[in-house]
């Protein structure tokens, strides 16, 4: 609830390891909530959430230690530099020792700005500090907030490669984007959301054309069917779900 | 407490009063026409200080009702941390007011029995710089109380705050009383040596009296409250159904051809 | 809980190297209050040096609504808020870390302060020991119960006006004490000035105890 109003109202969703689920919706769908939800940052008015096995209300903690999130806001401090930064925030998550060099390499920072005000960066530098930031936290599930907006197009690709290689090493990925193009060449599957709840689920196999087929079913409707044009993939089940009154909020891995 | 319908509801409460608290009205009322005649007319004026020892058969029972309300606020503060329930927030918010009042009515009466006693309204006594000290300590609490923001989150604030103000209470009490023994003055808790029996039974008498007024105040206190929290937030459901029409909104702008052709051809030109 | 303790205090006391708030902005504030008392009740000597001790810690109060202010106004931007839930820290930790901070700089500001009010004033520096117990238990005190109300009420939008009514009142039993501990010292009463630093060491045992253990509830949900 948020100031009395609820963010999510019946959500009911389940998101496998290893995959790169985008949330998909108009603004004011809940897309940042469900997000912050996974990081055990929201309270939960009803139901049951658990993220990575570990129950959200109870073991907050731990859910904790193991996200990473990277939204609107850079979550760094202004007045140290970038590899304060760095050390402190990867050293907070107890995470092991922090290669700064290699690091900042990664995200396409230049070496010299590891010693240079936060506050003293560009936008886009300060994004890619975040990433770094992320990377060097080494968490298992990855929550990302419109991640493309306020990148360059080298960024952008920067990003997906991050991406494609946190899930090479188990790292699961939850992701709101309007850049749906991009978004759906990396997603592999796609979650609807709209008035607090999601719609439909749908995995997508890798084909971009596969990706405008996903139905958006109005509430209250049993288990519909999606229809999926042609499937040049192997088929993979889709899995829409059903959004009734209050139902248990539900994530789990 | 029993369940009160919600404020919209046919069978739902127009005033906080009950049956119970007309019973305990009536009594308070006579209990304090009963005090104010033991007070001001029957008990004889004290050997020391004479007629102003009267203002003590107000000003004891306040001083005690304020620590009821206090410690109440206090206790009901770490039962809303451990259970989370309504209920033990609007008691804490309730009791700390009505302590507070009577807070303000001890510190006046306290005040007023000093002129004739010291000569002065103010006299840095031990006892009454707590008091001032706590009013401005449980003062600063209902100031957190006031804050807009999620109710459940102001009241988990609110609850440490008075927590860590029944914490500091004895600490309070214990510096100031060290710091004003060092310089001898008339305390405010000095009594007769021969303490006569009818001012014991008037004193007393207060702060029964007094008791039960504090707690009809509560009750009417936190039943208000009650109230107008159901007022502001008028149903979960509400809002969620609220929430989901959008859901609608948002599907009609997209897929015009979800509609039905009968009930009218959506005019997609103006 | 310790590790992330010291890393939190040294991320704020790199943060105030950095950004040199401390010893820009409240260092000459602390001077420039010792100035006005002075103005306020003239340069009368005797009258200021017996004023001294209350003076010294009133204005030790100030300037620690200013570290405090300073200490959460950092976590206020950007979401750095959200980074430290999430971080995975130990809240109590946390807490600690954040105190030890607001501690050590207060600390300074009182060294200055002391050099000030001895030349300003002329007052004497008898009983330094006393001075230097005192001055160390009562900064702890207000470093813990500071820490608290802070996170309660500091750095966030239309709340900086809360933290000096909830926190000044709550910490008046500390001003009392070192006041007192302050003047006794001065006036070569060392035992008793004694008695009272070891009643300001259980009020820092109080505040810190209980700001432990309510900065982690208190830390959820701006």
């Amino acid at each position: 609830m948020l100031s009395g109003f609820p963010a999510l109202s019946g959500l009911d969703l389940e998101i496998a390891q290893r995959e790169v689920a985008l949330l998909r919706g108009p603004n004011g769908a809940g897309k940042s909530t469900v997000l912050r939800l996974c990081a055990g940052l929201v309270p939960l008015e009803s139901g049951t959430a658990s993220v990575l096995g570990h129950d959200v209300e109870g073991d907050v903690v731990s859910v904790r230690r193991k996200v990473g999130i990277l939204g609107h806001q850079t979550n760094l401090y202004e007045d140290l530099t970038v590899a304060d930064n760095l050390k402190f925030w990867s050293s907070a998550a107890r995470a092991p020792k922090v290669d700064l060099a290699s690091v900042m390499d990664r995200v396409g920072l230049e070496r010299r700005l590891g010693d240079v005000r936060v506050g003293s960066l560009s936008a886009g530098q300060r994004r890619r500090t975040a990433m770094a930031v992320l990377v060097a936290r080494r968490p298992r599930l990855w929550l990302l907030d419109e991640p493309h907006a306020g990148l360059d197009q080298a960024g952008r690709d920067l990003l997906d490669g991050l991406v494609a290689e946190a899930v090479q090493v188990g790292v699961t990925v939850v992701m709101a984007s309007h850049d749906h193009d991009r978004a759906l060449a990396i997603a592999t599957c796609v979650v609807d959301l709209a008035g607090g709840m999601n719609l439909a689920q749908v995995k997508s196999p890798e084909s971009p054309t596969h990706a405008s087929s996903t139905p958006g079913n109005p509430t209250g409707v049993d288990t519909a069917q999606p229809s999926s044009g042609p499937s040049s993939g192997p088929s993979t089940g889709p899995v829409p779900r059903r959004a009734p009154a209050s139902s248990p909020v539900e994530r789990s891995r | 407490m029993t369940a009160i319908p919600p404020v919209d509801a046919p069978g739902a409460p127009a005033h906080t009063g009950s049956t119970a608290t007309r019973y305990l009205g009536f009594v308070v009322a006579g209990g304090l026409a009963l005090l104010v005649a033991l007070g001001l007319f029957i008990s004889p004026p004290s050997i020391e200080q004479g007629d102003a020892t009267r203002i003590m058969y107000i000003h004891v029972p306040s001083a005690t009702t304020m620590y009821y309300g206090f410690g109440l606020a206090g206790f009901a503060s770490a039962m809303y941390l451990w259970k989370k329930t309504e209920f033990w927030d609007l008691l804490a918010g309730a009791a700390a007011e009505v302590g507070l009042v009577f807070c303000g009515l001890a510190l006046a009466t306290g005040s007023i029995w000093g002129k004739p006693t010291w000569g002065s309204y103010w006299q840095w006594d031990a006892r009454l710089t707590s008091t001032l000290l706590l009013f401005v300590l449980f003062s600063g609490y209902l100031a957190v109380r006031a804050l807009q923001m999620d109710t459940a989150v102001r009241a988990k604030r609110a609850a440490f705050v008075a927590l860590f103000a029944m914490i500091d209470l004895p600490i309070v009490h214990y510096s100031v009383d060290w710091w004003r023994s060092l310089h001898q003055e008339p305390t405010l808790a000095r009594r007769d040596p021969e303490i006569d029996g009818m001012l014991l039974f008037s004193l007393m008498t207060g702060m029964l009296v007094f008791a039960l007024l504090f707690t009809w105040l509560l009750i009417h206190r936190f039943r208000v409250e009650f109230l107008a929290r159901r007022h502001e937030t008028k149903g979960l459901a509400d809002a969620i159904a609220t929430r989901r029409a959008e859901v609608h909104l948002d599907q009609s702008h997209r897929s015009p051809d979800v509609l039905d052709a009968s009930t009218g051809a959506m005019e997609t030109t103006p | 809980m310790l590790t992330d303790a010291r890393l939190v205090a040294g991320k704020d006391l790199r943060l105030e190297f950095r950004s040199r708030v401390t010893t820009t902005q409240v260092l000459p504030f602390v001077v420039a209050i010792v100035l006005l008392f002075g103005f306020a009740f003239e340069p009368d000597a005797d009258l200021l040096v017996e004023v001294t001790p209350g003076l010294f810690w009133m204005t030790v109060l100030f300037a620690s609504m200013l570290s405090i202010q300073r200490s959460f106004g950092i976590e206020s931007a950007d979401g750095v808020r959200d980074g430290l839930r999430l971080s995975g820290m130990n809240p109590s930790g946390i807490f600690l870390g954040k105190a030890a901070a607001v501690f050590v700089q207060l600390i300074a500001v009182e060294v200055v302060l002391g050099f000030t009010v001895t030349i300003l004033y002329g007052a004497p520096i008898d009983g330094l020991g006393v001075l230097i117990v005192t001055a160390l238990a009562a900064t702890a005190a207000l470093a813990g119960a500071g820490t608290m109300f802070g996170v309660l009420a500091a750095g966030l939008h239309g709340r900086e006006t809360l933290l000096p009514l909830l926190f000044l009142p709550a910490v008046a039993p500390v001003l009392i004490a070192a006041s007192q501990a302050h003047g006794l010292a001065l006036a070569g009463d060392s035992g008793s000035g004694l008695r009272w630093s070891a009643l300001l060491a259980l009020f820092a045992v109080v505040y810190v105890s209980f700001g432990a253990l309510a900065f982690g509830p208190l830390l959820e949900e701006s």
